[in-house]
């Protein structure tokens, strides 16, 4: 299981991670999970940052007499460790024991969690049904709630053989879902589609 | 079980009455509905069995309507559909089965509530239809199957032949063919003799199929079991038919009340039909003959004064009786009582077909008809009344089959006609009729209520669905089935004899293959007739 941070903020709604690597970031969209007791919490992540270690500190640019990018970070090595990068994570369900739930843990995420990337087949179990597109389309966040669900959508189906079949299936239950929000649901499908 | 059926979808809303409506399915296509199919509703306790009457359209949000999405995308369009814009169907339930001990035991129930919310429909299996139709056995004939089902749909016959049954439809859709499928049927299954005024000659020996071709009737199938009585012995011959008797009716059987029935079709007054009960009253049962004898001026002068009958009218009733006179079989004389002749082969259990052969015309039609069905009613009436006197065996029951039913039963004749009264009444006395007809809204109202089984082919005029229909529940929604019905081998069957109504695509008849399957079985009781026969010349 790829570990890819640490929880430095949570709340029982979400939870923040920062990467041990610079610009170790998860993609879009994709499903971690970290521990709480017996709890396992299931996060999508959205908006993921990199920034200042110190926040009154901005970053100045530094490349005017550099060949390319990564010469910059090479003359200048403090700089990793100067910066962060961070990622935001919508709680979307809990497991506990065996059971996947779709809906909200009892407790919050622990400081200093570590915080993994599910494999394809935590993936496959935790999609087995949709009851999680409620939470990601009721979501309001800094990310349009549309942009997140379709981005999950697409990072889910990718643990799938046959990914149009999943994702006709979620693209139902949306409808169903969203069925007196047709311009939402416009938008999710024109996203998703394959 | 459920796995192998195919789930149509959920009930959503109805009532008793209107039906009930089934949102379908993602999986299910709006295009595989037809009206008139067969479904199977998975109720708590109990299984409805209902019938598809209308499919629609819905969605779930109107700006879909308005504004529809980009479904040139089968990713979108597969989304879509099922969902966001949904087909329904429109059921109304027929029947239950199963549930408690005495469905179990008397089978199907007629439906008496609907399923609950979100009950699964099905299409309904081969074993539903069967459970619900029967199978083929001996008081059951196959008369055809369910649309898009190999399924078969078998009317009870000994069920049927208690009532008088109607069979209905434009011209060319097959009544002629359902006709002959019924009539042997009840010639196997039933214990009914059948006589049948067959005006165009298609029962009795051989009829045209509008595909070109002729196709074996009756006697050609059963020759033990069918006579063939002719009024046109020319015609006969030419269609090189065995008959088994001429009929001659001769003019001193025709009473008065024989002519009332024939005001219209010979365009008789009032006043000239008056004439004739005057006429009778002078002459009694040689009042035709003699009428027709008037030559004499003086003669006639001196009868029409004492009788106070008016010289127009005494014209008008004569032009009626010449259309008589160009009856060929109308003879002053009969050598033989075609009655009593009738009679003695419906005893044996024999059916009769008159063949008309040339005689088409309306006029003949209704005369012999009327006539003869009068005397034979009199006579089963009297032996019914005798074996209930006696406690004897009451005689064959007798299907009388009449075409052009609504010249006999319009409300202005029916009263009058032998026909409105067997209608009425005469199951009593163990006869009934077989009426067929195309223009169903002529029939008088009170005939049309008592006609126990219904057949209806293709009808496309309102006052005729209207009056096919009328006091049936759920009658709008079976218009819609029987509005769209093909015009040809499908037909309409509700009533007395099945337990729901029923669109069948009619059995095959023409074919050697139908043949065989119709006469199958037929070796031994025909054997059986023929020995009953011999002996009865013994």
């Amino acid at each position: 299981m790829q570990r890819v941070g640490e929880v430095i903020e949570a709340s029982t709604t979400e939870f923040t991670a920062q990467c041990y690597e610079l610009y170790q970031l998860p993609p879009l969209g994709s499903l971690a999970k970290t521990r709480e007791g017996e709890l396992e919490l299931y996060g999508v992540v959205y908006n993921a940052t990199t920034s200042s270690l110190e926040p009154g500190r901005r970053p100045i640019a530094r490349g005017k007499d550099e060949v390319s990018e990564d010469e910059i970070y090479r003359s200048s090595p403090q700089l990793l460790k100067l910066l962060k990068s961070e990622f935001g994570a919508l709680v979307v369900g809990h497991k506990q024991g065996d059971r996947t739930f779709h809906y909200l843990p009892p407790r919050p995420a622990r400081i200093h969690g570590f915080v993994y990337l599910c494999p394809a087949e935590e993936v496959r179990s935790f999609s087995s049904s949709f009851g999680f597109l409620n939470i990601l389309t009721g979501s309001n966040l800094s990310v349009p709630a549309e942009e997140l669900t379709a981005a999950c959508l697409r990072y889910i189906s990718q643990a799938y053989e046959d990914r149009r079949r999943f994702l006709v299936a979620a693209g139902r239950e949306l409808a169903s879902l969203l069925s007196g929000q047709l311009n939402r649901l416009q938008a999710i499908l024109e996203r998703i589609k394959q | 079980m459920n796995q192998e059926r195919q789930r149509l979808g959920l009930v959503i809303r109805g009532s008793l009455n209107k039906g009930i409506e089934v949102r379908l399915d993602g999986s299910a296509s709006v295009e595989d509905m037809a009206v008139g199919r067969y479904v199977t509703i998975e109720g708590q306790k109990r299984r409805f069995f209902g019938l598809v009457t209308d499919v629609s359209l819905g969605v779930s949000d109107p700006r879909l309507a308005t504004a529809p999405p980009d479904v040139s995308d089968p990713f979108i369009s597969e989304v879509l559909k099922g969902t966001s814009a949904y087909g329904t169907v429109h059921i109304l339930p027929q029947l239950t089965i199963g549930g408690d001990v005495t469905s179990l035991l008397e089978g199907p129930q007629p439906v008496k509530t609907v399923p609950g919310h979100f009950s699964s429909v099905y299409l309904a299996s081969q074993e539903d239809v069967e459970l619900v139709f029967g199978q083929e056995d001996k008081e059951r004939f196959w008369v055809g199957n369910p649309l898009d089902m190999e399924t078969k749909v078998c009317l009870n016959l000994v069920e049927l032949v208690k009532r008088s049954n109607g069979i209905f439809g434009k011209s060319g859709t097959g009544k002629t063919f359902l006709t002959r499928l019924l009539l042997i049927g009840m010639l196997q299954k039933s214990a009914a003799v059948n006589l049948v005024f067959d005006m165009h000659s298609e029962y009795g020996w051989a009829g045209g199929s509008e595909r070109g071709g002729k196709v074996k009737a009756l006697k050609q199938l059963f020759p033990a079991k069918v006579a063939v009585f002719a009024l046109d012995e020319e015609s006969s011959r030419r269609r090189q038919v065995s008959t088994d008797f001429i009929v001659r009716i001769g003019y001193d059987e025709i009473a008065p009340e024989d002519m009332v029935l024939l005001r219209q079709t010979l365009n008789l007054t009032e006043a000239a039909t008056e004439a004739i009960y005057q006429l009778y009253r002078r002459f009694g049962w040689d009042w035709l003959r003699q009428t027709l004898e008037l030559k004499d001026a003086d003669e006639t002068r001196a009868l029409l004064d004492e009788l106070h009958i008016h010289e127009a009218t005494y014209q008008n009733l004569r032009r009626g009786l010449g259309t008589l006179r160009r009856l060929a079989f109308l003879v002053p004389k009969a050598g033989d009582n075609a009655v009593k002749r009738i009679l003695e082969y419906l005893d044996r259990g024999t059916n009769v077909v008159l063949e008309f052969g040339r005689y088409t015309d309306i006029t003949a039609y209704i005369l012999v008809a009327n006539l003869l069905s009068r005397r034979i009613y009199a006579q089963y009436r009297e032996r019914t009344e005798r074996a209930l006197g006696e406690d004897t065996a009451p005689p064959h029951p007798l299907v009388i089959t009449i075409e052009e039913a609504h010249k006999f039963l319009n409300p202005e004749v029916a009263g009058q006609t032998i026909f409105g009264t067997i209608a009425r009444e005469m199951r009593k006395y163990n006869v009934t009729l077989l009426v067929i007809d195309q223009r169903p809204s002529g029939i008088d109202d009170e005939v049309m209520s008592q006609l126990g089984t219904k057949i209806t082919c293709q009808l496309d005029n309102e006052r005729d669905i209207d009056s096919v229909l009328a006091g049936l529940p759920g009658k709008s929604e079976l218009k819609q089935v029987l509005a769209k019905l093909e015009s040809r081998q499908q037909a309409l069957i509700f009533g007395h004899a099945v337990p729901m109504p029923v669109v069948v695509r009619t059995r095959e008849y023409g074919s050697a293959d139908s043949y065989k399957s119709l006469t199958a079985g037929e070796g031994l009781s025909q054997k059986q007739a023929e020995k009953d026969i011999e002996e009865l010349w013994e």
